[in-house]
């Protein structure tokens, strides 16, 4: 039985749209984090070349999580189990339990085959290049 | 048995400790579990190396902070739902611990922090003679 679960699926996790960053920052507070209200807490920013996905699952392994993209959108699922509950009492339960899954929509296609993903010290990287098509080209002005 | 590990009011901590190091600091979120013979503590502190957490406790106050360093340096943010820092939260830990036996461990972002019971207030099993 959990104590607590994390938000499933959360409806408009589009970031193209500014209305959604607001309210996010408003949620989050000074604190920075979301707390319980979202997990994992996504970081996404992107270079020239690449977009970056961070997110931080403390306590969790590789074959915890369940990572998938799928054309503009990336799935972050998977589940944190609680210690045992047999025998001893909780004086404070602040870390979330039970199973969670994030979509992210990106800004622009990617390069599914080259997706890599990494997970240190309880924190997830995605790093996804973007896809060849969508990659700033130098136009040659012809004199 | 009721084992005091409290927080500290947020208000305090500021008023009393400065810290050498600027940038922003987080609260970790920890899980506070009493078993027969300890106090457990989880605090989720993702990104931390564990060379870089200083664990300390003194006068009844348990320190922990977790060094942080900077990445997601390049590029420009679509999304940013948490900030990158250091982790530091303190507790009040009553006298039924041992303060010389506090142990920890990290691994996977998460600290594990072992607060044994001093040898008085673990429960024993009294043998009933029979007479």
């Amino acid at each position: 039985m959990f104590v607590r679960t994390f938000n499933r699926v959360q409806p408009g996790m589009l970031f193209r749209g500014g209305i959604d960053r607001l309210v996010s920052d408003l949620l989050d507070g000074a604190n920075g984090s979301c707390g319980q209200c979202t997990f994992p807490p996504v970081n996404v920013w992107e270079d020239e070349q690449r977009i970056f996905i961070e997110a931080e699952v403390p306590g969790m392994k590789l074959d915890d999580l369940d990572l998938t993209v799928n054309g503009d959108e990336v799935t972050i699922k998977g589940e944190r189990k609680q210690d045992e509950t047999d025998g001893v009492s909780y004086h404070r339960q602040e870390r979330g339990v039970g199973t969670f899954s994030r979509v992210v929509h990106l800004p622009t296609a990617v390069d599914v085959e080259k997706v890599a993903a990494n997970l240190n010290a309880g924190v997830l990287t995605i790093t996804l290049p973007k896809a060849q098509e969508v990659l700033p080209r130098k136009i040659k002005v012809n004199e | 048995m009721a084992t005091d590990i409290i927080d500290k009011p947020a208000a305090t901590d500021v008023a009393t400790t400065e810290h050498t190091r600027t940038g922003p600091m987080y609260r970790p979120d920890v899980d506070i579990i009493e078993r027969p013979d300890e106090l457990t503590v989880l605090a989720d502190m993702p990104g931390v190396s564990a060379d870089e957490i200083d664990i300390n406790f003194e006068n009844g106050v348990l320190t922990i902070h977790g060094k942080v360093e900077a990445r997601q340096s390049d590029g420009s943010f679509l999304r940013q739902e948490y900030g990158v820092g250091d982790f530091h939260r303190t507790f009040n830990v009553s006298k039924a611990i041992d303060g010389t036996a506090i142990s920890a461990e990290y691994a996977d972002g998460v600290l594990t922090l072992h607060l044994p019971k001093v040898e008085a207030v673990k429960p024993h099993k009294i043998a009933v003679k029979a007479s």
